[in-house]
């Protein structure tokens, strides 16, 4: 999926006034993804957040959709670092850093988000792109370019998680792409502790249930207790 | 792949009918799939479709392939209110349908915009005439965005109730990608909501396109 949908939303009130009731009502962890315009309303965010009943907060330092900010911040290991210590500050709950895949090498922004007091961080947000509509001569997208998710991004994906769980000492939530169990085997292998899936429940609103009972089902064909033992197991060539 | 928004064309008992053009990949492999076949559908889905009860006398407009989500409303329309329909296509190669169409309507125009078909011109300057001489109680709009712009524009100067569905590039089609937003007019209060969700039939009053 090629997107420049941004981050539409209402809020930070009306999040806590709507939203978190409603997530309230399921027995889950509720993690909270929050972007700012700039350092100052990333602390204000995270001071507001501090006060909620939730699980914890993944720092948005990636989304190539949004003019000022997100993206801006997350290429270096100064920026991640800056942001993130003085969210830390102010933050007691777990505190992921979200990273953006649009940069040379990843695990600089990585490092950043680890000496800044991060818990974990989790990797990828989506690929920049760009689509043509050859009839017409001009980009598809409204906003011209735009974040490619989806099982095409997988590889990279794959890729930065292994790079990144190699050097941090941090938990890796790694996302990109994941459709199915098989996916999720292939990013604990890599180095993830944990998974996300995004653009797959766009296909399927019911992926991660299924995507579970494969991992089960791969846990019993390679006998596996405990999936914990997978994480980073891959044996390089 | 990501799932395809598609309307319902017709409903027939147990069965259910799309139309759909081949556009791109998605529904070039919807197009290749063969009779005994099956496919994963996700729906229905949004808030329903055009409101026409307690109508009497209703004109119905439609523009290429957004004909198909009008002709259940007129099968179902039909059975209480006169039936103006006014359809338009590019050329004749587009035409579609045109005597499943003729068949609900009790006036029926047919155009094409370069006249290869039909009646040479838009849709919408034959309704703008009838709009003039008939008694018509509600416009119910789909197709393109230029046509659904002009009804707009035309049942707010003849202030005719009007309905319009909308389409647009859906990922998730359940309001969680917030891919399809559209802004709304509530009251003072402009919002933005989305066509998949709260759509895709709008008040064209409120909607902004």
């Amino acid at each position: 999926m090629l997107n420049s949908i941004g981050l539409q939303n209402p809020g930070i009130e009306y999040f806590m006034q709507n939203d978190l009731p409603w997530l309230k009502k399921f027995d889950t962890k509720i993690i909270v993804n929050a972007c700012g315009s700039s350092v100052e309303e990333y602390v204000e965010l995270a001071k507001v957040l501090n006060t909620l009943d939730i699980d914890g907060v993944e720092l948005n330092l990636s989304c190539p959709n949004v003019k000022s900010g997100c993206m801006a911040f997350g290429t270096s290991y100064e920026g991640v670092k800056e942001v993130t210590s003085k969210v830390r500050k102010v933050l007691d709950k777990p505190l992921i850093v979200k990273l953006t895949p649009n940069v040379t090498d990843i695990t600089e922004p990585a490092k950043g988000a680890e000496d800044a007091g991060a818990d974990g961080v989790s990797l990828i947000n989506t690929l920049l792109g760009m689509s043509i509509d050859i009839e017409k001569q001009r980009p598809v997208l409204a906003n011209n370019m735009g974040g490619l998710s989806g099982p095409a991004i997988k590889p990279v994906a794959v890729r930065m998680v292994y790079q990144v769980a190699k050097a941090v000492n941090i938990p890796v939530l790694g996302l990109g792409g994941i459709v199915n169990g098989r996916d999720v085997i292939e990013f604990m292998l890599a180095g993830a502790t944990a998974i996300s899936i995004g653009t797959g429940n766009f296909i399927e609103p019911e992926i991660s249930i299924k995507a579970i009972n494969e991992v089960e089902d791969y846990m019993k064909r390679h006998d596996i207790e405990d999936i914990n033992t997978i994480i980073g197991q891959v044996q390089m060539n | 792949m990501l799932r395809r928004p598609i309307s319902i064309y017709n409903i027939d008992r147990n069965n259910i009918e799309f139309v759909f053009q081949v556009k791109g990949k998605g529904t070039r492999i919807l197009s290749s799939k063969e009779e005994g076949e099956e496919i994963d559908i996700l729906g229905p889905l949004g808030k329903g479709t055009f409101k026409y009860e307690g109508t009497k006398n209703i004109a119905i407009i439609g523009g290429g392939i957004g004909i198909f989500p009008l002709y259940e409303l007129a099968k179902s329309a039909k059975e209480t209110a006169k039936i103006n329909m006014y359809l338009g296509f590019r050329n004749k190669e587009f035409v579609v349908l045109e005597e499943e169409y003729k068949k609900l309507a009790d006036k029926f125009i047919l155009t094409t915009d370069d006249g290869t078909y039909g009646s040479k011109g838009y849709a919408i300057d034959f309704l703008k005439e009838d709009l003039k001489k008939n008694n018509i109680d509600m416009i119910f709009a789909c197709g393109p965005l230029p046509m659904l712009k002009a009804v707009q524009k035309l049942a707010k100067e003849t202030n005719t109730p009007c309905q319009i569905s909308l389409e647009e590039r859906m990922g998730c089609g359940l309001g969680v990608c917030l891919g399809c937003a559209v802004k709304v007019n509530a009251g003072e209060q402009e919002i933005y909501t989305h066509v998949c969700k709260a759509g895709p039939v709008f008040d064209s009053n409120i909607v902004e396109i």
